[in-house]
Formats: structure tokens, sequence, C-alpha cells
């Protein structure tokens, strides 16, 4: 301490105060690498040698991993139909809103398909709806989703309005995304033999145990003055209202496919579908499309040549990077 | 330190007796007087103040402060609401706090915690940061106040007291070597006639101590007793912040006196060689003038922060500009569109009018109402600001705040920047300038203390005629060291070839004899033990060997002058193991001449009202005798005259005029015969100079007592008069006898540098940066360190500026303003001129110049000219003037200044520049309370700049650019999904995804790459200090730069949007033919966005260390991880979001192939552009870290190349030590060739030769 005060003052040309010698003791900084900064580090550097192998590795893992998602892509049979026009009777073909509108008229439309290749089972029965924007905010949030879990937050429909409630009470279902259910319903046979659509696990697992709650029944849906879509069967608790489900995941672009149902059974090929289509559901109003998809999946899912396509392009880009890189290493080395 | 001062016993006369006869004291004029007395009473100054009845002034109205003082921004009440002040002022926190208000009105598009969250922990943060600086401060403060002083309580009792309880009236008694603890009025001191010595700087920065006298009124107060029955009353003025001036007058026993400065001892000055004082408390904590005088330091932002708000505001515009794009996208889909899609039962504008009115209230929906377009399109355009406010990185400034705290703490905690001997490290005061220390192109630098010590050290001497103490230069050292080691290599393939080797025999003896003797010197150097101030190593004179020499009365009388021509006085320690004594003085030089005198066998051992008592050796006797030299009169050093002499008569009764002063100025005094050694003695001089030595010569005159008797009436006449002119009347009387002296030879003192301050400086001058010496000290004094520093050489053009006199009229000044526009302009004349050619300039103003200098009209045209100059010199400045340089450069150059400073009087100029620097190694507190960063030692500067500097500044810049890459990245997904929703303001990711974004699941990593990136190691960067330009060149935060990472970042915000939706929709998505929701394709999106901006980041960091590997990677396991909790929990917490990963992404594969494909396509182009630029555009720290790369790899360092390169990447220099030594080769080189030539034409001219070389044939 003594000797210590005695180099620092005269370092400091003579006279230090008592306060800086009793302040000195752990001032010097304990050596630790983290804070000398000299923590062992790797530092990778783009060589020429790393660029290329990089590019190589990207484009030889990519391309393969192309090559199989299109592959996957192509097994994958779609049968697309759309049937929002044909199945206008000419008549109301100039005022399709009013043919849509009036509950008078019988709706029910056929329509035959032609299956291109074999379809293997499970068959996936898809409704697509075209600028249809369930993604709309107003659209989304109006829903209750505490409601549709428990009987005791039946009232919580404030989200809902305007569907919310009647003077009987709170809608359930509230809101706009229940009120505007899907109704068309479709009826599929080959050679007059009528196959069976599942429409049971459409719908995800947890909707039908978490979300949607085994003791809550449809109340006064659809029963205001304006009627929008689907009604339900309000003596069937929400939890097996597996349409109601698929409906109400929302989908996230204006176009978009909700699975129906499913046909459990192959379809060969050429064969002729026969569909029986109820076209309840007006998509008239906004010129909206209807389609009517069957399709099988493979791995990726559905049809879906654009990953595909896009893997073997990048592959091919960097392969082609590669190449050329290696070759300006070659031509103009550095 | 009392102790300390008892033990030394002073010497039988006090150090006021010298100045009796001194010039220095001048009482009062009558007129004066009568002035002062005049205004006492009026407004300005109404202070009354009970002497040693303070408790008086407990109550109004003499009520005054405490000697409290509090140097922080904020207290317990007003840190709330300033500190939240502070932080809304910042533009992005106020639109994120608007948001958050919006957010309570339903306006939002997030749920109210999303908002509110983020901005609590934002602003909580900065503010935490506030309060933690200012805690330090407080306890600064506290330090201060804390400090005691012996207070008089009653009855003559003093005790300690703290410095913060004292008030104005105390008596307090200060001891030698203690600070004042308040400004006080000096009642008496330990030396009898009233007189004390103060140190004062803290205060100017003035190293000279300053002499305070007390009224004789109150000269009998000088014992504790006294005080019992003491009263007086002081009226003076009001507190103000003038230093030099002090009106008041005392009543005292019924008498009034008039008080003069000279009574004031202020604040944070130094009691010195007197051994305590007695002082009255007149002005107490924030009315003293110390106080008074410091200015609140300015928040300083960097250029980096400064043009960070640039960037924010593109961003804004761009977020006001997608934010229009949206409303006016709602407003004509509402318009036209969306009143058809009854699946949204908005009401038909017709229809309104048809529902009933309880319809119509009923419908509330504010965003989408037909019948008011507008106001609905109005909403949304409030809405979608809040929306995209993504775009707006809220984290950025808590993230920078973090970063630059910890980047604090690293350079906090360097050991490199640690001084053993001081026992202080580098303090990085404020954290917000951490990476302006990298930009900085301008250092300006205060001398004493900063680049000196303030330390004299004796180096040579030249006595008649003779240099001892070492010949050569450190320059010509390095010079043929560096030569050596050039040519070695080649020598030996010189050697083969006949002929040439003869040439280069004279060369390499040389250049061996210079590297012999640096050898001896070396040696020399470290034998024996170390006097301080005694740096002289030559056997001729050490030892009493001087007495073999010839000249030998020179000799003496050169001894003679040093010992005995100086106002010191000697110190006897009681436990004296040697018989050497050691001194004290007014300045460090004289102490040094003591000293080297004691050494020399003249120690000067007594000093008596008239008598000298000198040790001297005896050449006669060969042994040492003691002899009296009496005192007859002593004629002041002042920097007008620039000398000093003394007269004394010997024993014999001979009496000589011992004089010392500026070479110059001796020399047109010489008298013809004593100008013996005049030519050898310049030309040592001139070497001395050149290693920036700090000369003196000696001369004397023998005096008839005749001459002087005459001489004598009239300098004690002069002496007697009283008024203006006796000042003058001394010098004319001084004049006459210092006339006709015999030269007798100069020394040479070393005002020594501190430790590593010449390579230091050498550094930062490779590194690019431009030095400018700007000190009080006077001109030959700053030119001496300009040398030394290796700042001016002697190859050098140098511009002098400089007036001789102050400007007194206008006329005057026009005419200075004239002169020295003509100066400027000559000197830039031949500037442009000699542009093209090697030779560097070196600009030497003194402060009269510069204050026209530094006017309106000529200001540009001296910046110019100072600009063009390697080196520039301001001496003679005040502090005032130090801090109007500063401004003027900064706004001329536009260029980063660093202004580095240990006094107060450098305070203007620290608080002035873009960053502050104080040296924390002296004992003033005030540059380093004003500075940003407080260093030690000025060689840590180096280190700071270069490497800690160069790191911060490309840290925080790449971290910037990270940051508004991220944050483009992700907020123009939401833009592009809006094109989808019809520009509904639905957002594709859930609320708490999106909070965490910013927060958790990208705010790790750039806070590492912020900490802990290096582009190259700390040694690598000392290496190659030219890396250092790439700051001040900003090549990492240049526009081109910023611009193309916000291409970056709308380029990845496409790629991830664009393939998300085209792949996932409208197709099945898993074989169980699922299709994805709006929450599956917000999860995969946002899955994207993670992996894209985290790999992003992994590709801009060079250096990986654990913390940066598990902090990107951890980043994207802490999504998956809080993707599972956040799915996991019961839907009503979660959501839509319950069960996502799980049930719905997870297990198809589509999910996982998007998020490969999206993040190597999101990165391509980045990839690509930075590899291209790597192979054929290379940045000097690209080339560095390969080089560095190769060098570890292989472990052979490739020592050729990496020298090579090493100097090529140093900047051609034109100041520092180096570029001397360049030059001194060049001109070794020079005579190299002349030698060669010279041998050549002998040879050629031998006869031998011409006889073997004429031709045969003819």
């Amino acid at each position: 301490m003594d000797t210590n005060g005695a180099t620092t003052s005269s370092a400091a040309g003579g006279g230090s105060t008592s306060k800086s010698s009793s302040k000195k003791h752990s001032r010097k900084p304990v050596y630790s690498r983290f804070t000398q900064q000299e923590l062992p580090a790797c530092k990778p550097i783009l060589t020429p040698g790393l660029v290329i192998a990089t590019f190589t590795i990207i484009g030889i893992i990519f391309i393969p991993l192309g090559l199989v998602s299109l592959s996957a892509s192509e097994k994958v049979v779609e049968i697309v139909d759309r049937y929002d026009e044909s199945c206008v009777p000419s008549n109301y073909s100039n005022d399709k809103l009013k043919f849509i509108q009036n509950p008078s008229i019988n709706k029910s439309c056929v329509r035959t398909l032609t299956v291109p290749k074999l379809m293997k089972s499970p068959v996936f029965i898809y409704y697509q709806l075209d600028n249809y924007y369930q993604n709309h905010r107003r659209y989304v949030k109006s829903r209750s989703d505490k409601q549709l879990r428990s009987v005791s937050d039946e009232k919580s429909t404030s989200d809902c309005s305007p569907e919310d409630k009647t003077v009987d009470g709170p809608i359930v279902p509230c809101g706009l995304v229940a009120w505007s259910l899907f109704n068309d319903t479709y009826w599929f046979s080959v050679n007059s033999k009528t196959i069976e659509v599942n429409k049971h696990d459409i719908a995800w697992k947890s909707d039908k145990e978490h979300k949607f709650g085994s003791n809550v029944y449809p109340k006064n849906f659809q029963s205001g003055g304006l009627i929008g879509g689907a009604k339900l069967n309000s003596s069937v608790p929400l939890s097996k209202q597996e349409d109601l489900m698929v409906w109400m995941r929302t989908a996230a672009l204006p176009t978009f496919r909700k699975l129906y149902g499913k046909i459990e059974q192959d379809l060969q090929a050429n064969e002729k579908i026969q569909v029986v289509i109820q076209n309840n559901y007006n998509t008239y109003s906004f010129s909206g499309k209807k389609k009517l998809v069957l399709s099988t999946t493979s791995w990726i899912g559905g049809k879906n040549d654009f990953l595909g396509i896009a893997y073997i392009i990048v592959g091919g880009l960097c392969l082609f990077l590669a190449v050329c890189f290696i070759l300006l290493y070659v031509i103009k080395p550095r | 330190m009392v102790a300390e001062s008892s033990r030394k016993r002073k010497g039988k006369i006090r150090w006021s007796k010298l100045y009796s006869f001194a010039a220095c004291f001048r009482p009062l004029t009558s007129k004066d007087r009568l002035a002062a007395r005049e205004l006492i009473g009026q407004p300005g100054f109404s202070r009354v103040v009970f002497c040693n009845e303070p408790h008086l002034h407990k109550r109004k109205p003499y009520k005054y402060p405490y000697n409290y003082i509090s140097t922080t921004k904020y207290n317990v009440l007003t840190f709330l609401p300033r500190a939240l002040f502070e932080q809304f002022r910042r533009v992005a926190n106020f639109y994120f706090l608007l948001a958050a208000i919006f957010s309570l009105f339903s306006l939002a598009p997030f749920s109210r915690a999303s908002l509110i969250a983020p901005l609590v922990f934002v602003v909580g943060i900065s503010m935490l940061k506030e309060a933690v600086e200012d805690w330090h401060r407080f306890l600064q403060d506290l330090d201060v106040n804390n400090r005691t002083v012996k207070t008089h309580i009653s009855n003559g009792v003093f005790v300690d007291k703290l410095w913060k309880e004292l008030r104005v009236g105390d008596v307090v008694k200060v001891n030698k070597g203690e600070y004042f603890p308040s400004d006080l009025l000096l009642l008496s001191s330990g030396n009898e006639d009233g007189v004390c010595y103060v140190e004062t700087m803290n205060l100017d920065g003035e190293t000279n101590l300053k002499i305070k006298r007390c009224l004789e009124a109150s000269l009998c107060l000088n014992e504790d007793e006294e005080f019992s029955k003491f009263k007086a009353t002081v009226h003076c003025e009001d507190p103000n912040p003038n230093l030099y001036t002090f009106v008041g007058n005392i009543e005292f026993e019924k008498e009034s006196y008039p008080l003069s400065p000279s009574q004031l001892l202020l604040r944070d000055s130094k009691l010195r060689n007197t051994d305590y004082i007695y002082g009255v408390v007149i002005f107490s904590g924030h009315d003293t003038k110390a106080v008074r005088n410091s200015t609140r330091s300015p928040s300083k932002r960097s250029r980096i922060e400064r043009k960070m708000d640039h960037i924010i505001y593109i961003l804004f515009s761009m977020l006001v500009l997608v934010s229009l794009v949206s409303s006016f996208g709602s407003l004509l889909y509402l318009r036209q569109d969306m009143v058809d899609w009854w699946y949204l039962q908005l009401p038909d504008d017709n229809k309104v009018n048809d529902l009933d009115d309880s319809n119509s209230e009923k419908y509330d929906d504010r965003f989408f109402n037909p019948s008011k377009p507008v106001q609905s399109a109005g909403l949304q355009f409030i809405r979608a600001l809040i929306l995209y406010g993504y775009l707006i990185p809220i984290s950025l400034y808590v993230s920078i705040e973090v970063v630059k705290v910890l980047q604090t703490m690293l350079i906090n905690k360097d050991i490199e920047l640690y001084d053993d001997v001081t026992c202080k490290s580098v303090q990085a005061r404020t954290s917000n300038l951490n990476e302006e220390l990298g930009q900085v192109e301008m250092i300006l630098s205060d001398k004493t203390g900063t680049l000196t010590c303030n330390q004299m050290e004796f180096r040579k001497c030249s006595i008649a005629g003779v240099s001892y103490g070492g010949d050569i230069t450190e320059v010509d050292l390095a010079a043929s060291m560096r030569m050596n080691a050039d040519f070695e290599p080649f020598e030996f393939s010189i050697d083969e070839t006949d002929g040439a080797t003869r040439s280069f025999e004279p060369f390499e003896f040389s250049v061996s004899s210079f590297s012999a003797q640096n050898w001896n010197a070396r040696l020399t150097k470290t034998e024996g033990p170390v006097i301080k101030g005694f740096n002289f190593r030559d056997d001729r004179l050490t030892n009493k060997n001087w007495i073999h020499g010839s000249n030998l009365f020179d000799i003496t009388m050169f001894f003679r002058v040093m010992a005995l021509c100086h106002t010191g006085i000697p110190l006897e320690d009681d436990n004296h193991k040697t018989d050497k004594l050691s001194y004290e003085a007014e300045s460090p030089e004289e102490v040094s001449f003591l000293i080297a005198s004691q050494e020399f066998g003249f120690q000067f051992c007594r000093r008596t009202q008239s008598l000298m008592v000198l040790k001297e050796f005896d050449l006669s006797s060969m042994k040492e005798v003691e002899r009296e030299y009496k005192l007859l009169n002593l004629l002041e050093f002042s920097s007008s005259r620039k000398r000093m002499s003394v007269i004394v008569s010997n024993e014999d009764g001979q009496i000589f005029l011992l004089c010392k002063g500026a070479d110059s100025i001796i020399f047109e005094r010489l008298a013809d015969n004593g100008r013996a050694y005049e030519q050898a003695t310049t030309m040592h001089l001139s070497s001395y100079a050149e290693d920036g030595l700090r000369t003196l010569a000696f001369a004397y005159r023998t005096i008839e007592a005749a001459e002087y008797e005459s001489w004598n009436t009239i300098f004690t006449q002069a002496k007697a008069t009283i008024g203006p002119e006796r000042e003058e009347l001394l010098e004319q009387a001084s004049e006459t006898i210092e006339k006709d002296l015999i030269l007798l030879g100069v020394v040479a003192v070393e005002d020594k540098l501190q430790k590593g301050v010449p390579e230091c400086i050498d550094k930062l001058a490779q590194a690019g940066l431009k030095i400018w010496l700007l000190t009080g000290d006077k001109r030959e004094t700053a030119i001496n360190i300009g040398f030394a520093c290796s700042l001016l050489r002697q190859d050098m053009k140098q511009f002098h500026l400089s007036l001789s006199r102050d400007a007194e009229s206008n006329n005057q000044v026009k005419d200075m303003k004239e002169d020295i526009l003509q100066q400027i302009e000559s000197s830039y004349k031949m500037v442009c001129e000699e542009r093209n050619k090697e030779a560097p300039f070196g600009l030497v103003i003194d402060g009269k110049a510069l204050e026209i200098a530094l006017r309106g009209d000529v200001k540009d045209e001296f910046l110019q000219l100072a600009v063009n100059c390697a080196s520039v010199i301001c001496c003679r400045v005040s502090p005032k003037q130090k801090a109007l340089i500063t401004r003027l450069v900064k706004q001329y150059t536009g260029k980063t200044t660093l202004a580095i400073g240990d006094g107060a009087n450098d305070v203007g100029m620290i608080q002035e520049a873009d960053i502050g620097v104080g040296i924390s190694g002296m004992e003033g507190m005030q540059a380093v309370m004003a500075s940003d960063f407080s260093l030690p030692q000025f060689r840590f500067l180096e280190r700071l700049l270069i490497v800690h500097g160069h790191w911060c500044y490309q840290r925080l810049s790449k971290m910037v650019l990270y940051f508004v890459y991220k944050n483009v990245a992700f907020g123009l997904t939401l833009f592009y999904y809006e094109l989808y929703t019809s520009f509904s303001g639905e957002v594709l990711y859930d609320d708490w995804y999106m909070t965490m974004f910013n927060v958790m699941l990208t705010s790790l990593p750039v806070i590492a790459l912020g900490v802990l990136e290096q582009d190259v190691s700390s040694d690598i960067c000392l290496q190659f200090p030219a890396l250092y330009q790439q700051g001040p060149r900003n090549v990492h935060f240049s526009w081109s730069r910023i611009i193309g990472w916000i291409l970056n970042g709308v380029v990845s915000s496409l790629v991830i949007f664009l393939a998300n939706i085209y792949i996932l929709s409208p197709t099945a998505m898993r074989e169980n033919g699922f299709v994805a929701d709006i929450d599956s394709l917000g999860a995969t999106t946002y899955t994207c966005i993670i992996w894209t901006v985290n790999c992003q980041i992994a590709l801009i960091t060079s250096h990986f260390t654990w913390i940066q590997h598990l902090s990107i990677w951890g980043s994207i396991l802490l999504w998956y991880i809080f993707l599972l909790v956040y799915g996991a929990l019961p839907p009503n917490f979660s959501g839509n979001a319950f069960q996502v990963l799980v049930e719905g992404i997870g297990p198809a594969p589509l999910y996982w192939m998007i998020t490969v494909l999206v993040v190597v396509v999101s990165l391509l182009p980045y990839f690509i552009h930075i590899v291209i630029q790597r192979s054929y555009f290379p940045m000097d720290d690209h080339i560095i870290q390969e080089m560095e790369q190769c060098y570890k790899k292989y472990d052979v360092r490739d020592n050729e190349m990496w020298v090579r390169e090493q100097r090529n990447s140093q900047r051609s220099t034109r100041i520092g030590f180096s570029a001397r030594v360049d030059a001194k080769i060049l001109s070794f080189n020079q005579q190299l060739q002349q030698k060669k030539l010279s041998i050549y034409r002998s040879v050629t001219n031998s006869p031998i030769y011409r006889s073997i070389t004429t031709s045969p044939f003819s």
C-alpha cells in the first residue's frame, strides 16, 4: 500500500491524495478471454474454394430434391371442374343473383367428370372458391372462439357483430364466418353406383378436441333476417360439425380450397363420375368462382410443381455459378 | 500528507522573502481602490459574509447554499418525467408511444399488450441506463462532497468537517498539498508575511505557482487560538464565473480594508509550498467560481447515430408510403367491390337509408363504412401506420444502447489499456461515442500533462564549445538501424560483383559506428541509480571528471550559473542517507538545473535572504568547500524578457552577473570578447533543438564595483516607484546591466514526454490521422515538443504566424488583420506551389495571431492553410481559443475531431470536440469530468482508436445496417399480404410472433455481432494502422451501403412471401389432404423469415465464437421452442396458434422444404455480391483477413510478404517518427551517393586508373 502510494505520487508529479491510493486496489482488470476479446473463434473466409464448394453442394443437394418433389407432384392426379357458370340455367344467365337468391328454385345440377388417370384412394374432395376474401379483417375477426369452446361463454359475442344475437338470445356459433358457411353439396356416383363420401376426419384433431366444444350446440343459428349459408343441425354438438370447423379455419388468400370429404376407393382411369351438385352458395354477387376439385395427394401434399421447379432452378443456378467461378479463377486468377 | 510535509523542514528563509523585491506583486493603486469601494452594495455586489459566524447564514437574506455540489442530471423526483421526456424525444419512440395510445382505442391491428410491452421494455432499458449513469455521477459527487477539511467550531478548536457541510462564513485551515474546499478569503498563512502559493492547474492549466497574499490586518491570525474571538464582515461581489476578478472589502476591528483577487483562493486549486493557511469561506458549493465556470457537458451523438436518424426517416417515409397505398387501396375496394361481398354484411349505400335507425346505429365498424369511405380510409391509414410499424426497428435504439454499454465494458476491461503506474485504466465515461472513435480524422492535443509529464530532465549541455551528453539523436539511430536492416540482404549479392563493395565500405562504417554508439548509450543508460530530473551520461563530466578537462574556468563558471541563477530552495530530508538534497523551485526546469549542478559537484545547499551557499569542489585543494555568495540582485524571469539574472558577489568581493535565457536573447547581448564559443554552440543548439530539447544559454559578466553601485541606485529607485511605469523602469534598468556578456554554453533539458508518446503519434499518423498541438505554453517550448514528438522535423518547411503586440485599437486590429492575411496568403501560395514535392509543411501560430486569424473574414483562409499543413502547432492559446479552434476545425472540415487534454483549460476543447478525451493520470479531474473517455496516458489513445475505435465502428455500422435489413424484410411481408386481403388490415402472423421478433428471436445475434465482431484481431489492427481509414472514409456506413441493405431487405421479403404463397396455396400441403389456412401460412412464412434473417447475420459475421454460434442457431431453435410452447398452451391463450406446429405444419415435409428453399434463394443475391466483391474488389480488411488466415494455416510467416504488405498499408505520412526516419534515410542515401561519386571521381582521376583505362590502341 505504502510503496504503491509512493510510486503513484512520484509518477503523478508529487502529492497524490489519499483518495486515489485507497481506490486503486482491484482496479486492474482481471484477465479473461472474453473481456480481452480473445475468445477462440472460427473465422470463415470466402475463399474461392469455399465459394465453389458451397455453390456445388447447394446444386448437388437441390437438384435431386427438386426432381423428387417434381415427380411426387407429377404423381398427383387432380380434377378441377368449375361449375358456377354452368350450373345456372340459361334463362337466368343474365341474372344469376336472382337465381341463387330464390329459394324456391331447384338448384341441383349434374356434372360429369372424367378421371384422367388412376386415382388411388383416398381421393380428396375440395371445393375451391376464387375471389372470396375469407381473410378480410372484418370477416376474420367476426367470431368468438370462446363461445365455440364452452357453453358457459355462450354470451361472449362482442366480436361477432352483426351476427351476434337475435331477439331469442345469442347466436351459437356467432359471427360472419359461421354465418356464411358454405352450403353446396356434392353427391358422387360412378355408373349409377353411389360413391361413399367420408366426411369424417376432414378437420384438425385439435379443432375437434379443443376448439369446438362437445357440449356446445348450435342455437338461433341462421334464424335472423338474413340467411347467409348453411344451416346446422342443432342436435349435433359443434365438435362433430366438421364442415363448420373446416370453414372456420379461414383461408389465407382469396383463392382457396377447402376439404369437403374423402372418397375411400380407387377411381379408375377414364371412369366417368357423375356429380350431383346442390348449387346453393352465392358467389355470383361478387363474381367469385366455384370449383369442384378431386385430388390425390403425395408426400408433398397436392399438385405442386412450383416447389420442384424452384428447387431445380436454384440448384441449376448454383451449379452454373460454380462453373462460372471456376472459369473465372482459371481465366483471371487473383 | 500532513505528516509528510512536517517531515520536511523548511530552510531558514521563507520562500516569500525572495519575492520581496520582485516585480510581480503590485499593490492596488488608490484609484482602483476607490472604484472598488463605490461598487460595493450596488446590484451585483451585494453579498455579505459574516466571517466566523456561519450560523448567521442560515436565515434570509444571508442564506447561501451549503458547500454541496451536484453534477447529476436528475434527482429522485425529476428522474421519471425528465427521463421519459428524453426518451420520447426520439422519433421512433414517440411513434411507438402513439401506436400504444391508439391501441387503447382499438384502432390498432394488434392486441394492446403486444404493442405496449415492447415499448415498455425498450424505454425501460434506456431509462435504466440513464439512471445507472446518473448514479455514477452521484457517487463521484459524493466522493468530493465527503472530503474533509479542518474547520473552526468555537474557541479556537478546529475539527474535521465534510466539504458538503461547510457554510459561508466558516473559518477553515487548509494544509499543504490539499485542495481548497470552496472559494476562500485568505486570512493568514504559515508564512510570516501572509503569502501562500497555489497551483491553479485545474482551473487554467498553468503549471507555475501563483502567489496569494493576505491583508496585513489579518496577518496576526496565524494560530488556531486566535480565531476564538475573530469576527469580521465581508461585503463583496455576487457569485460569478470570472476567475480573475474579485471586488469586495472586509470590516475588521472597525476598519474597512479593500479586497482584491490576490486574497481569494479558488476552489479546485491547491496549496503548495506553504504549510497551511487560514481562510474564510466566501463562496460555497455552486456559487464558487470553479463550479460556475464549468458548463454542463453537452450530450454528443456519433455520426453513425446522426445518420441513423436519416435512415429512420427513410424508413418512415417508406412506412407512410405503404400506408398510403393501403389506405387508398382500401378506399377503392370499399367504394367498388366490397359492398358486393355479402358475407361481410356491409351496409350498402342505398340500403343504409332503408334500414331502420336502430340498425344503422348498430353498425359500428368504422373501418369499413361504405357510407363514409373517406373516413374509413383515414382510419385505415392510421391502422396501417401501426401495422407496418415493423419497418421501424423499435428495438434498434435499445439494442444499440445495450451493445454500447457492453462495448464500453469491454473497453474498460481491456488489460492493455491499464496503466500499472497510476493504477488506472481507460474509462469510457459515455457509451454513445464508441463508434465515433473509429472515425476520427483529427486530433487536437494539449501539451503539458498530455504529451509531456511536466517533468524536466537534464539531458545535454555544451560547455565552452564542447557538447556533452551524447551526439546522436534517436532519429539518426533509428534511420541507421533500418538502413542496416535494409541493406543486409543485399550485401552478399553485391559482394560478389567486384568494385561495388568498396563503395559501400565507408557507408557501412558510418552506420556501424552509429550502432556501436547506440549500444554504448544503451549500456550506460541502464547502469547506476536513476536520478529524477537528471538523465545525463557522459563520463567526461560526471564523477567530477571535468576537472581533467581544459577551460576549467569556463566550466566552473558554467556550473556556478547553474547553481546560483535561480529562485529555488533546497529541501532537507531529516533522514538523509545521502548528502544529496532535493529542491523546490518555481519551474521544473530550475529544479533539474539544481539537481544537475549537484551531480556535477556544485551543490546549492542554503539560501538566506542575501546569501546563497554552494558546496563547491575546489580545484586547488581538491576538496569540497562551502562558499558563500552574496545575492545582490535578482532580475526576474518574464516571458517578455526571456532571461533571468542574478548579481552576486563572491567571497573575494568580485561581483558577477550570472545570466541564463533564451539563446537568441543571450547571443545578442554578448560582448565582443564573449563570443569565443558562439559558433560551436550554435551548432549544438540546433542539434539539440531537433531532438526536441529545450535549451537555455548561460552567460556571465564581471561587474566593477563602481558600475554596480551606480546601477543599483537606478534599480532601487525603479523598484520603489509605484504605478504602471514601474515595470518599464525596471526593464530599462535591467537592460543596462545585462550586456557585454560572456557566453559559457548551453544546457538542454528534456521536457519529458510521457511513455510511448512518439510511438503513439507515429502510429496515429500512419493511420492517417492529423495531429494538432494546442498549448498554452510559449512558442519555443511548443516547437521543442513538436520536434520531440516528430510533429516537426528539420527538413520541414515551417510557417510561423505571429504578432508582436496585443491589439489595442480598432485601427491596429485592421493592420494586424492585413498583416496576418498577408502572411497566410504568402504561405498558402508556397503550399500550392510545392504541393507536389515531398517536403511537408508545418504551421506554427501563436495566440495573438490566432485571435486575429480566427475572426470572421480571415478564418477561412487560415483554416485552408492549416488543413494543408502536415502539422499545426498553436502556442500561447487560451482555453477559450482552444475551444474556438476546435469548433472551427470541426465546422470547416466537417471531419470528426478528437480533443485530448488533462487540465481544466482543456475542458472547453474537450466539450467542443466530437470526442473529448481526458488524461486521468494527473490529479485534476475537470478534464476527465468533461470528457467522454478518460485515459491514464496519452499512449493508450493508439489502442483506443486503432483497435477499439475500428472495431466499434464496424460493429455498429454492421449492426445498424442489419437492423434495417431485418425490419424491412419482415415489415414488407406484412404489406404484401395486404395486397391479398383487399387492404383490409388483416395480419398474416399472430401478434405474439411479431412481438417476439425484435425482442427475442432476432435480438441476441445482433447484439453478439455488435459486441464481439472483429474483422481482424487486435494485434493485426495495430500492425496495419491503415485499416483505420475505413472509419474516416466511412466505407461501412455509406449511403450506397444503406440503400443496398434496404434493397436486400426488399428482395428477401419478396422471395419469402412469394415463395410461400405460391407453394402453399391453394393445394393441399400434407398427405392427409389438409390445406394451409391463414395460421399455417403465417407460421411457415414466419419460420422462413426467422431462418433468413438469422442466416443473413451469420453471413455478415466474420468472427464466430461460441457466443455467436449460440445466439444465431439458438435464436432459430428458440423460434421452434416458442412455437411448441405457445402452441401447447390452452387455446384461451394461444388462440389460432394452438398446436400449429405439432398438428399443422410440423408433419408436412413441404414446410421444411420451403424453409430450405427460401433461405437459400433469399440469401443468394447477397452471397453472390460478397463473393464478387471479395474476389475482384476486395477491401483492406478482406485482404488482411486472408493474409492472416494464410499465415495461420502454414504457420510460417512469409516474412517478406508480411512486412511488405504492412509497409504498403501504411499511409505515406508526413509526420511522426517513421516519416522522420524515412526522411533521414533519404538524406543518408544522398550522402552515400555523393560519397560514391567522390570515390568514383577520385578513382577515375587517379593516374593509375587513367593508365589502366586509357585504351591500349591509342
